[in-house]
């Protein structure tokens, strides 16, 4: 692999497990607090198998790099404007709703996105795609499930996830963004198109969007820069809470 | 939704295939399929299984514990009824 090809990769690998990252901890706020018990679990499940997504992914990105970095040092020893995280996983839990919406909106897309990097000519990110997948396509059934019971539920529960969906749809523009780099991966057919994703993401959630009662809000302005470092101030009060052990005692084991 | 509007659902785990389903337990759930979820969330997180059945708990027929002596007493003396008699061949496992 040539190295503007393994510096592309690299880029575009620690922006998933970036993703992954922070929104198995917005996940795992939850415990403890979910409107069930049994939703308790599930909503902490998920945001185990994220963790795991981003475990492999950081360990990638970190070999990719060749600087020595691994998962923990990427994960921990990294502030913000080096988190290359979409703005809509960081975005805070709110109400229950709305944090279903979060994650209905980033499943879609990451289930169509795994089971395109699934036939990668990469083998490593091809072999994480196929593990990510199975657990994603389960990820994106419970989201897709809740959206049409609040979607389609009482008055209250409709017009919260109404709500959350008119606040976050404004995050999703960042998930098709392209640059050269990530260009350069397309032609190599080590990721899929942008463009062929964003057609595939938008089938989906419009059919939920529809069974859910709930209307597609219009493509307007979109916020962006998580890219390029640039994040809301919701992802530092995060990482502090994260990485706050590793940063207090380096290199601790336990 | 309010708590009460969620019934118990009765949950059946099959461990491998050729096991029958066995009972792990009951949890609360809104419909069949979200049952099945939090069953598979709830219960399934280890490996313990290959197939979950739910079942609605207000579906269950139960004996009644205080007609257990009229129930299952009169089994206690009748060895007869177990297979003991019989030399099982040694090839064979599960009896």
């Amino acid at each position: 692999m040539s190295t503007d090809l393994k510096e592309a990769l690299f880029a575009y690998t620690l922006r998933l497990g970036d993703s992954s990252l922070v929104l198995g901890h917005r996940l795992s706020e939850w415990c403890g607090h979910a409107p069930e018990l049994e939703e308790d679990i599930a909503l902490t499940n998920v945001a185990l198998d994220l963790v795991g997504h981003a475990r492999m992914l950081l360990t990638y990105a970190g070999e990719l790099e060749g600087k020595g970095r691994d998962e923990d040092r990427l994960a921990y020893r990294r502030d913000v404007f080096d988190y290359r995280n979409h703005l809509l996983v960081e975005q805070p839990n709110r109400d229950f709703g709305h944090t279903i919406v979060r994650q209905f909106l980033h499943d879609a897309w990451a289930v169509e996105l795994y089971g395109r990097l699934c036939a990668s000519r990469d083998e490593t990110l091809a072999g994480i795609a196929a593990k990510a997948v199975k657990e994603v396509r389960y990820h994106v059934r419970h989201s897709g499930d809740w959206l049409v019971r609040l979607g389609d539920g009482t008055e209250v529960s409709h017009a919260k996830v109404a709500d959350a969906l008119g606040r976050l749809w404004p995050y999703t523009g960042e998930m098709f963004e392209r640059d050269e780099a990530e260009q350069a991966l397309v032609a190599a057919g080590i990721v899929p198109d942008p463009a062929e994703l964003k057609a595939a993401w938008t089938a989906r959630v419009e059919a939920v969007l529809e069974e859910a009662t709930l209307d597609r809000p219009a493509d307007g302005w979109m916020q962006k820069g998580g890219r390029r470092g640039e994040h809301s101030e919701h992802l530092g009060y995060l990482l502090a809470e994260m990485q706050f052990l590793p940063r207090a005692y380096p290199d601790a084991n336990w | 939704m309010d708590r009460k509007d969620w019934p118990l659902f009765e949950i059946f785990i099959r461990p491998k295939n050729g096991l029958s389903h066995k009972h792990v337990g009951s949890l609360h759930a809104a419909d069949a399929r979200m049952a099945l979820d939090n069953a598979r969330d709830v219960y399934t997180r280890r490996g313990e299984g290959v197939s979950i059945w739910a079942v609605p708990a207000s579906s269950i027929a139960a004996s009644d514990p205080s007609e257990k002596a009229s129930l299952f007493d009169p089994a206690d003396d009748k060895i007869y009824r177990h297979p003991t008699f019989y030399d099982i061949p040694a090839d064979v496992k599960n009896i």
